[in-house]
Protein backbone atom coordinates (compact mmCIF):
# COMPACT_ATOMS: atom_id res chain seq x y z
CA UNK A 1 0.00 0.00 0.00
CA UNK A 2 2.84 2.47 0.35
CA UNK A 3 2.69 3.15 -3.87
CA UNK A 4 -1.24 4.25 -2.63
CA UNK A 5 -0.20 6.58 0.25
CA UNK A 6 2.61 8.16 -1.90
CA UNK A 7 0.24 9.04 -4.93
CA UNK A 8 -2.19 10.48 -2.82
CA UNK A 9 0.43 12.26 -0.56
CA UNK A 10 2.18 14.07 -3.60
CA UNK A 11 0.90 17.44 -4.74
CA UNK A 12 -1.04 15.86 -7.62
CA UNK A 13 -2.72 13.09 -5.39
CA UNK A 14 -4.01 15.87 -3.15
CA UNK A 15 -5.37 17.83 -5.57
CA UNK A 16 -6.96 14.76 -7.07
CA UNK A 17 -8.84 14.40 -3.91
CA UNK A 18 -9.69 17.57 -3.88
CA UNK A 19 -11.49 17.26 -7.29
CA UNK A 20 -13.02 13.81 -6.81
CA UNK A 21 -14.77 15.11 -3.21
CA UNK A 22 -15.72 18.69 -4.31
CA UNK A 23 -17.48 17.14 -7.57
CA UNK A 24 -19.22 14.56 -5.22
CA UNK A 25 -20.21 17.07 -3.43
CA UNK A 26 -21.62 19.24 -6.50
CA UNK A 27 -23.67 15.61 -7.36
CA UNK A 28 -24.70 16.10 -3.48
CA UNK A 29 -26.03 19.78 -4.05
CA UNK A 30 -27.80 19.00 -7.13
CA UNK A 31 -29.83 16.61 -5.23
CA UNK A 32 -30.27 18.77 -2.11
CA UNK A 33 -31.86 21.56 -4.46
CA UNK A 34 -33.82 19.28 -6.08
CA UNK A 35 -34.82 17.90 -2.65
CA UNK A 36 -35.74 21.44 -1.55
CA UNK A 37 -37.32 22.86 -4.82
CA UNK A 38 -40.86 20.59 -3.07
CA UNK A 39 -40.92 23.52 -1.04
CA UNK A 40 -42.95 25.44 -3.98
CA UNK A 41 -45.34 22.88 -4.11
CA UNK A 42 -46.35 23.20 -0.29
CA UNK A 43 -45.84 22.21 3.29
CA UNK A 44 -46.94 18.30 2.20
CA UNK A 45 -45.02 18.59 -0.43
CA UNK A 46 -41.72 19.16 1.64
CA UNK A 47 -42.67 17.00 4.87
CA UNK A 48 -43.60 13.80 2.61
CA UNK A 49 -40.16 14.41 0.53
CA UNK A 50 -38.33 14.60 4.35
CA UNK A 51 -40.04 10.97 5.37
CA UNK A 52 -39.68 9.83 2.00
CA UNK A 53 -35.96 10.71 3.04
CA UNK A 54 -35.64 9.14 6.32
CA UNK A 55 -37.88 5.94 5.45
CA UNK A 56 -34.17 5.14 3.19
CA UNK A 57 -32.49 4.08 6.63
CA UNK A 58 -29.68 2.45 6.64
CA UNK A 59 -29.25 4.02 3.06
CA UNK A 60 -29.41 7.36 3.77
CA UNK A 61 -27.10 6.89 6.86
CA UNK A 62 -24.75 5.32 4.51
CA UNK A 63 -24.66 8.22 2.47
CA UNK A 64 -24.16 10.85 5.82
CA UNK A 65 -21.04 9.05 6.73
CA UNK A 66 -19.69 9.01 3.22
CA UNK A 67 -20.37 12.56 2.74
CA UNK A 68 -18.89 13.54 6.58
CA UNK A 69 -15.91 11.40 5.40
CA UNK A 70 -15.28 13.26 1.81
CA UNK A 71 -15.81 16.14 4.13
CA UNK A 72 -12.90 15.19 6.13
CA UNK A 73 -10.85 14.24 3.30
CA UNK A 74 -12.13 18.15 1.41
CA UNK A 75 -10.90 20.40 4.28
CA UNK A 76 -7.65 18.22 5.64
CA UNK A 77 -5.99 18.25 2.07
CA UNK A 78 -7.25 21.97 1.17
CA UNK A 79 -5.32 23.06 3.99
CA UNK A 80 -2.59 20.77 3.76
CA UNK A 81 -2.72 22.50 0.17
CA UNK A 82 -3.25 25.90 1.51
CA UNK A 83 -0.42 25.56 4.17
CA UNK A 84 2.03 24.87 1.18
CA UNK A 85 1.22 27.35 -0.89
CA UNK A 86 1.54 30.05 1.70
CA UNK A 87 5.11 28.80 2.32
CA UNK A 88 6.07 28.30 -1.58
CA UNK A 89 6.34 31.77 -1.63
CA UNK A 90 7.57 32.82 1.66
CA UNK A 91 8.67 36.47 0.56
CA UNK A 92 5.96 38.31 -0.96
CA UNK A 93 6.34 40.32 -4.42
CA UNK A 94 5.72 44.74 -3.69
CA UNK A 95 3.28 44.70 -6.89
CA UNK A 96 1.35 41.62 -8.53
CA UNK A 97 -0.80 42.26 -10.80
CA UNK A 98 -2.92 39.41 -12.27
CA UNK A 99 -2.80 38.54 -16.36
CA UNK A 100 -6.09 37.73 -16.23
CA UNK A 101 -6.12 34.37 -15.63
CA UNK A 102 -7.54 34.47 -12.29
CA UNK A 103 -11.01 35.00 -11.52
CA UNK A 104 -13.09 36.04 -7.78
CA UNK A 105 -13.86 32.35 -7.26
CA UNK A 106 -10.32 31.04 -7.63
CA UNK A 107 -8.69 34.03 -5.73
CA UNK A 108 -10.74 33.20 -3.04
CA UNK A 109 -10.94 29.69 -3.05
CA UNK A 110 -9.49 29.00 0.58
CA UNK A 111 -11.27 31.58 2.38
CA UNK A 112 -14.83 30.71 0.75
CA UNK A 113 -14.29 27.19 1.14
CA UNK A 114 -13.84 28.10 5.39
CA UNK A 115 -16.78 29.78 5.67
CA UNK A 116 -18.58 27.29 3.73
CA UNK A 117 -17.52 25.06 6.53
CA UNK A 118 -18.67 27.14 8.98
CA UNK A 119 -21.92 27.71 7.72
CA UNK A 120 -22.30 23.82 7.03
CA UNK A 121 -21.75 23.31 10.71
CA UNK A 122 -24.28 26.28 11.49
CA UNK A 123 -26.90 24.35 8.78
CA UNK A 124 -26.51 21.21 10.61
CA UNK A 125 -27.11 22.22 13.55
CA UNK A 126 -30.05 24.88 12.57
CA UNK A 127 -31.62 21.45 10.67
CA UNK A 128 -30.38 18.45 11.36
CA UNK A 129 -29.48 18.24 14.88
CA UNK A 130 -32.48 19.35 15.85
CA UNK A 131 -35.79 17.30 17.62
CA UNK A 132 -37.81 15.70 14.83
CA UNK A 133 -40.21 14.14 16.54
CA UNK A 134 -42.49 16.85 18.03
CA UNK A 135 -42.71 19.33 14.80
CA UNK A 136 -42.44 18.54 11.29
CA UNK A 137 -39.24 19.21 9.10
CA UNK A 138 -41.40 22.23 7.25
CA UNK A 139 -42.48 24.04 10.93
CA UNK A 140 -38.68 24.11 11.59
CA UNK A 141 -37.67 25.58 8.57
CA UNK A 142 -40.51 27.88 8.48
CA UNK A 143 -39.45 28.99 12.24
CA UNK A 144 -35.74 29.83 11.08
CA UNK A 145 -36.64 31.83 8.02
CA UNK A 146 -38.84 34.16 10.11
CA UNK A 147 -36.33 35.50 11.23
CA UNK A 148 -34.64 37.94 8.81
CA UNK A 149 -31.40 37.33 10.23
CA UNK A 150 -31.58 33.53 9.12
CA UNK A 151 -32.76 34.65 5.82
CA UNK A 152 -30.00 36.75 5.46
CA UNK A 153 -26.94 34.48 6.82
CA UNK A 154 -28.20 31.92 4.39
CA UNK A 155 -28.45 34.05 1.44
CA UNK A 156 -24.98 34.94 2.26
CA UNK A 157 -23.82 31.65 3.00
CA UNK A 158 -25.15 30.60 -0.61
CA UNK A 159 -23.57 33.44 -2.51
CA UNK A 160 -20.04 32.18 -1.07
CA UNK A 161 -20.96 28.64 -2.10
CA UNK A 162 -21.77 30.21 -5.66
CA UNK A 163 -17.85 31.82 -5.71
CA UNK A 164 -16.73 28.77 -4.47
CA UNK A 165 -18.15 26.17 -6.80
CA UNK A 166 -17.86 28.46 -10.01
CA UNK A 167 -13.88 27.67 -9.77
CA UNK A 168 -14.05 24.32 -8.18
CA UNK A 169 -16.38 22.37 -10.48
CA UNK A 170 -14.06 23.29 -13.90
CA UNK A 171 -11.15 23.17 -11.87
CA UNK A 172 -12.09 19.43 -10.41
CA UNK A 173 -12.32 18.40 -14.85
CA UNK A 174 -9.08 20.20 -15.96
CA UNK A 175 -7.27 18.00 -12.00
CA UNK A 176 -8.21 14.93 -12.89
CA UNK A 177 -7.53 15.64 -16.54
CA UNK A 178 -10.62 16.01 -18.64
CA UNK A 179 -8.95 18.87 -20.39
CA UNK A 180 -9.87 19.35 -24.16
CA UNK A 181 -9.42 22.37 -26.09
CA UNK A 182 -12.91 21.39 -27.82
CA UNK A 183 -14.88 20.98 -24.43
CA UNK A 184 -13.34 23.14 -21.80
CA UNK A 185 -15.44 26.12 -22.71
CA UNK A 186 -18.35 24.51 -22.29
CA UNK A 187 -16.90 22.72 -18.70
CA UNK A 188 -15.88 26.27 -17.97
CA UNK A 189 -19.34 27.49 -19.29
CA UNK A 190 -20.84 25.04 -17.35
CA UNK A 191 -19.11 25.83 -13.89
CA UNK A 192 -21.21 29.17 -14.40
CA UNK A 193 -24.42 27.97 -14.86
CA UNK A 194 -24.27 25.36 -12.20
CA UNK A 195 -22.68 27.86 -9.32
CA UNK A 196 -25.55 30.03 -10.50
CA UNK A 197 -28.70 27.64 -10.27
CA UNK A 198 -26.83 26.44 -6.84
CA UNK A 199 -27.13 30.30 -5.51
CA UNK A 200 -30.25 31.35 -7.01
CA UNK A 201 -31.81 27.61 -6.24
CA UNK A 202 -30.66 27.68 -2.97
CA UNK A 203 -31.01 31.28 -2.47
CA UNK A 204 -34.47 31.98 -2.50
CA UNK A 205 -35.92 29.13 -0.80
CA UNK A 206 -35.23 31.82 2.26
CA UNK A 207 -36.84 34.64 0.54
CA UNK A 208 -39.82 32.65 -0.19
CA UNK A 209 -40.31 30.94 3.31
CA UNK A 210 -39.81 34.50 4.82
CA UNK A 211 -42.70 35.82 2.09
CA UNK A 212 -45.14 32.88 2.89
CA UNK A 213 -45.20 33.49 6.28
CA UNK B 1 22.61 59.66 -41.25
CA UNK B 2 19.98 61.99 -40.86
CA UNK B 3 18.18 61.45 -37.81
CA UNK B 4 14.56 60.10 -38.05
CA UNK B 5 11.68 62.50 -37.29
CA UNK B 6 9.67 59.92 -35.21
CA UNK B 7 12.58 58.67 -32.72
CA UNK B 8 11.55 59.10 -29.65
CA UNK B 9 12.86 59.06 -26.18
CA UNK B 10 11.17 58.74 -22.58
CA UNK B 11 12.13 59.77 -18.92
CA UNK B 12 11.54 56.55 -16.59
CA UNK B 13 11.39 56.52 -12.95
CA UNK B 14 12.57 52.84 -11.65
CA UNK B 15 12.16 51.22 -8.28
CA UNK B 16 14.86 48.06 -8.73
CA UNK B 17 14.55 45.45 -6.12
CA UNK B 18 18.15 45.13 -4.37
CA UNK B 19 19.40 42.73 -2.58
CA UNK B 20 23.50 42.01 -2.29
CA UNK B 21 23.41 38.05 -1.63
CA UNK B 22 21.14 35.23 -1.08
CA UNK B 23 20.31 35.46 2.51
CA UNK B 24 20.30 38.86 2.65
CA UNK B 25 16.98 41.15 3.21
CA UNK B 26 16.62 43.04 -0.29
CA UNK B 27 14.26 46.84 -0.98
CA UNK B 28 13.43 48.64 -3.87
CA UNK B 29 15.92 51.20 -4.64
CA UNK B 30 14.56 54.20 -6.90
CA UNK B 31 16.42 55.20 -9.85
CA UNK B 32 16.18 57.52 -13.02
CA UNK B 33 16.21 56.55 -16.69
CA UNK B 34 16.71 59.35 -18.61
CA UNK B 35 16.37 59.44 -22.58
CA UNK B 36 15.35 55.84 -23.59
CA UNK B 37 15.02 55.52 -26.62
CA UNK B 38 11.63 53.60 -27.00
CA UNK B 39 13.11 51.51 -30.31
CA UNK B 40 15.46 50.17 -27.10
CA UNK B 41 14.39 46.76 -25.48
CA UNK B 42 13.92 46.47 -21.83
CA UNK B 43 17.76 44.55 -21.09
CA UNK B 44 19.28 47.28 -23.09
CA UNK B 45 17.50 50.37 -20.93
CA UNK B 46 18.77 48.46 -17.79
CA UNK B 47 22.38 48.02 -19.76
CA UNK B 48 22.15 52.11 -19.98
CA UNK B 49 21.28 52.82 -16.39
CA UNK B 50 24.16 50.12 -15.53
CA UNK B 51 26.30 52.25 -17.54
CA UNK B 52 25.17 55.35 -15.38
CA UNK B 53 25.35 53.62 -12.29
CA UNK B 54 29.22 52.09 -13.13
CA UNK B 55 30.18 56.05 -13.92
CA UNK B 56 28.78 57.36 -10.71
CA UNK B 57 31.05 54.36 -9.13
CA UNK B 58 27.93 52.54 -7.67
CA UNK B 59 27.35 48.83 -8.20
CA UNK B 60 25.38 47.84 -11.54
CA UNK B 61 21.68 45.99 -11.30
CA UNK B 62 22.30 42.28 -11.55
CA UNK B 63 19.99 40.93 -14.60
CA UNK B 64 19.94 37.33 -15.87
CA UNK B 65 20.51 37.24 -19.91
CA UNK B 66 21.92 35.60 -22.67
CA UNK B 67 20.35 35.03 -26.16
CA UNK B 68 18.35 38.74 -25.96
CA UNK B 69 16.31 36.83 -29.02
CA UNK B 70 13.43 35.55 -26.67
CA UNK B 71 14.99 31.91 -27.06
CA UNK B 72 16.91 31.04 -24.50
CA UNK B 73 14.85 31.53 -21.48
CA UNK B 74 17.69 32.90 -19.29
CA UNK B 75 16.65 36.76 -18.81
CA UNK B 76 13.47 37.51 -16.43
CA UNK B 77 11.97 39.73 -14.07
CA UNK B 78 8.55 40.98 -12.70
CA UNK B 79 7.84 44.39 -14.28
CA UNK B 80 4.81 45.97 -12.69
CA UNK B 81 3.69 43.07 -11.07
CA UNK B 82 4.07 40.81 -14.21
CA UNK B 83 5.99 38.36 -15.36
CA UNK B 84 8.18 39.46 -18.22
CA UNK B 85 6.22 42.28 -18.89
CA UNK B 86 2.95 43.10 -19.62
CA UNK B 87 3.25 41.93 -23.06
CA UNK B 88 1.46 39.13 -24.40
CA UNK B 89 4.00 35.95 -25.01
CA UNK B 90 7.00 38.03 -24.77
CA UNK B 91 10.34 37.82 -22.95
CA UNK B 92 11.84 40.24 -20.90
CA UNK B 93 14.53 41.00 -23.58
CA UNK B 94 11.69 40.86 -26.17
CA UNK B 95 9.73 43.73 -24.31
CA UNK B 96 10.56 47.36 -26.10
CA UNK B 97 10.37 50.41 -24.27
CA UNK B 98 7.98 51.78 -27.23
CA UNK B 99 5.16 50.06 -24.36
CA UNK B 100 5.96 52.71 -21.28
CA UNK B 101 5.20 56.31 -21.68
CA UNK B 102 7.14 59.26 -20.62
CA UNK B 103 7.16 59.68 -16.77
CA UNK B 104 6.26 56.46 -16.28
CA UNK B 105 7.12 54.55 -13.07
CA UNK B 106 8.62 51.19 -13.29
CA UNK B 107 8.36 48.45 -10.50
CA UNK B 108 10.96 45.23 -11.17
CA UNK B 109 11.48 42.65 -8.89
CA UNK B 110 13.05 39.20 -9.36
CA UNK B 111 11.06 35.78 -9.70
CA UNK B 112 10.33 35.08 -6.00
CA UNK B 113 9.62 31.67 -4.65
CA UNK B 114 11.06 29.28 -2.36
CA UNK B 115 12.09 27.12 -4.47
CA UNK B 116 13.85 29.73 -6.55
CA UNK B 117 16.52 31.58 -4.45
CA UNK B 118 17.77 35.03 -5.25
CA UNK B 119 21.50 35.18 -6.14
CA UNK B 120 21.77 39.09 -6.08
CA UNK B 121 19.11 42.22 -7.32
CA UNK B 122 16.94 40.93 -10.05
CA UNK B 123 19.36 36.74 -10.91
CA UNK B 124 17.75 33.95 -9.52
CA UNK B 125 18.72 30.58 -9.27
CA UNK B 126 16.70 28.21 -11.26
CA UNK B 127 18.41 24.92 -10.43
CA UNK B 128 15.52 23.46 -9.13
CA UNK B 129 14.16 23.48 -12.80
CA UNK B 130 17.32 21.46 -13.77
CA UNK B 131 16.92 19.08 -10.74
CA UNK B 132 13.16 18.09 -12.40
CA UNK B 133 14.57 17.72 -15.65
CA UNK B 134 17.33 15.31 -14.08
CA UNK B 135 15.02 13.61 -12.19
CA UNK B 136 13.20 12.50 -16.09
CA UNK B 137 13.48 14.83 -18.20
CA UNK B 138 15.46 12.83 -20.90
CA UNK B 139 15.16 9.41 -22.91
CA UNK B 140 17.99 7.26 -22.28
CA UNK B 141 17.87 5.81 -25.76
CA UNK B 142 20.69 3.78 -26.94
CA UNK B 143 22.63 5.56 -29.16
CA UNK B 144 22.46 3.13 -32.48
CA UNK B 145 22.61 3.73 -35.76
CA UNK B 146 20.40 6.32 -37.39
CA UNK B 147 17.34 5.48 -37.80
CA UNK B 148 15.42 5.76 -41.21
CA UNK B 149 12.98 8.36 -41.23
CA UNK B 150 9.52 7.46 -40.85
CA UNK B 151 10.10 4.05 -39.57
CA UNK B 152 7.90 5.07 -37.34
CA UNK B 153 4.61 5.94 -38.27
CA UNK B 154 3.22 8.66 -36.51
CA UNK B 155 0.43 11.78 -36.62
CA UNK B 156 1.42 14.90 -37.77
CA UNK B 157 -1.15 16.46 -34.75
CA UNK B 158 0.55 14.66 -32.16
CA UNK B 159 3.63 15.76 -33.73
CA UNK B 160 2.62 19.76 -33.42
CA UNK B 161 1.20 19.39 -29.64
CA UNK B 162 4.77 17.84 -29.04
CA UNK B 163 6.56 20.98 -30.64
CA UNK B 164 4.46 23.21 -28.70
CA UNK B 165 4.84 21.54 -25.41
CA UNK B 166 8.84 21.65 -26.65
CA UNK B 167 8.84 25.32 -26.65
CA UNK B 168 8.99 25.77 -22.83
CA UNK B 169 12.48 27.61 -22.74
CA UNK B 170 12.52 27.05 -19.01
CA UNK B 171 12.54 30.78 -17.88
CA UNK B 172 10.28 30.15 -14.77
CA UNK B 173 7.76 32.82 -15.49
CA UNK B 174 5.37 30.14 -14.90
CA UNK B 175 6.37 29.59 -11.20
CA UNK B 176 7.19 33.50 -10.68
CA UNK B 177 3.33 34.78 -11.81
CA UNK B 178 1.62 31.54 -10.40
CA UNK B 179 -0.20 32.84 -6.81
CA UNK B 180 1.07 29.42 -5.47
CA UNK B 181 4.36 29.22 -6.95
CA UNK B 182 4.07 26.14 -8.61
CA UNK B 183 6.14 24.50 -11.30
CA UNK B 184 3.28 23.01 -13.09
CA UNK B 185 3.13 23.74 -16.65
CA UNK B 186 6.77 23.49 -16.31
CA UNK B 187 6.40 20.22 -15.56
CA UNK B 188 2.88 19.71 -17.89
CA UNK B 189 5.20 20.78 -20.60
CA UNK B 190 8.24 18.68 -19.84
CA UNK B 191 5.83 15.87 -19.34
CA UNK B 192 3.70 16.47 -22.56
CA UNK B 193 6.42 16.89 -24.68
CA UNK B 194 7.94 13.46 -23.98
CA UNK B 195 4.72 11.57 -23.55
CA UNK B 196 3.28 12.54 -26.73
CA UNK B 197 6.34 11.21 -28.73
CA UNK B 198 6.78 7.06 -29.95
CA UNK B 199 10.32 7.65 -28.21
CA UNK B 200 8.72 9.24 -24.69
CA UNK B 201 6.12 6.28 -24.24
CA UNK B 202 8.73 3.44 -22.99
CA UNK B 203 9.97 5.45 -19.55
CA UNK B 204 6.46 7.59 -19.16
CA UNK B 205 5.42 5.87 -15.98
CA UNK B 206 8.94 6.31 -14.37
CA UNK B 207 9.53 9.81 -15.35
CA UNK B 208 5.97 11.26 -14.19
CA UNK B 209 6.53 9.44 -10.95
CA UNK B 210 10.16 11.27 -10.75
CA UNK B 211 9.34 14.40 -12.12
CA UNK B 212 6.84 15.30 -9.51
CA UNK B 213 8.30 13.32 -6.68
CA UNK B 214 11.17 15.99 -7.58
CA UNK B 215 8.80 19.20 -8.02
CA UNK B 216 7.21 18.24 -4.49
CA UNK B 217 10.68 17.93 -2.90
CA UNK B 218 12.04 21.09 -4.26
CA UNK B 219 9.69 23.50 -2.52
CA UNK B 220 7.22 24.30 -5.42
CA UNK B 221 4.03 25.07 -4.34
CA UNK B 222 0.57 23.37 -5.24
CA UNK B 223 -1.31 24.61 -8.66
CA UNK B 224 -4.77 25.27 -7.92
CA UNK B 225 -5.86 25.94 -11.56
CA UNK B 226 -5.56 30.04 -11.45
CA UNK B 227 -4.26 29.81 -15.13
CA UNK B 228 -1.86 33.11 -14.55
CA UNK B 229 0.79 30.52 -15.81
CA UNK B 230 -1.27 30.26 -19.39
CA UNK B 231 -1.50 33.84 -19.55
CA UNK B 232 2.24 34.97 -18.28
CA UNK B 233 4.36 32.23 -20.14
CA UNK B 234 6.56 33.66 -23.17
CA UNK B 235 5.49 30.72 -25.27
CA UNK B 236 1.69 30.84 -24.76
CA UNK B 237 2.26 26.91 -23.32
CA UNK B 238 -1.51 25.79 -22.61
CA UNK B 239 -2.38 24.36 -19.02
CA UNK B 240 -3.75 21.58 -21.54
CA UNK B 241 -0.64 20.32 -20.96
CA UNK B 242 -0.77 20.42 -16.76
CA UNK B 243 -4.34 18.08 -17.49
CA UNK B 244 -2.37 15.93 -19.44
CA UNK B 245 0.68 15.42 -16.50
CA UNK B 246 -2.56 14.95 -14.12
CA UNK B 247 -3.50 12.02 -16.79
CA UNK B 248 -0.04 10.55 -17.00
CA UNK B 249 0.61 10.99 -13.32
CA UNK B 250 -3.10 9.06 -12.59
CA UNK B 251 -2.14 6.37 -14.87
CA UNK B 252 1.24 5.55 -13.82
CA UNK B 253 0.18 5.67 -10.11
CA UNK B 254 -2.83 3.84 -10.29
CA UNK B 255 -2.19 1.32 -13.31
Amino acid sequence: MNWFFDIIRSSIGKKMMMAVTGLSFCIFLTGHLIGNLTIYKGKDAFNTYAEKLHSLGPLLTAAEIGLLLFAVVHVLSGTLLFIGNFYARPQRYVIKKSAGGRTVGSRTMPYTGFFVLLFVVFHLINFHFVDKTQQTIYLIVSNAFADPVYVFVYIAAMIIVAVHVSHGFWSAFQTVGANHPKYMPIVRGTAICFSLAIGVGFGFLPIYIFYMQ
Amino acid sequence: MSESKDKKAINLTLKVWRQIGPDVKGSLETYHAGDISTDMSFLEMLDVVNEGLIIEGKEPIAFDHDCREGICGMCGAMVNGRAHGPEKGTTLCQLHMRHFSDNDTIVIEPWKSRAFKIIKDLAVDRSALDLIIQAGGYISANAGGAPDGNAIPFPQESAEKAMDAAACIGCGACVASCPNASAMLFVGAKVSHFALLPQGRPEAVKRVLAMVKKMDECGFGNCTNETECEAECPKEISITNIARLNREYLKAGFL
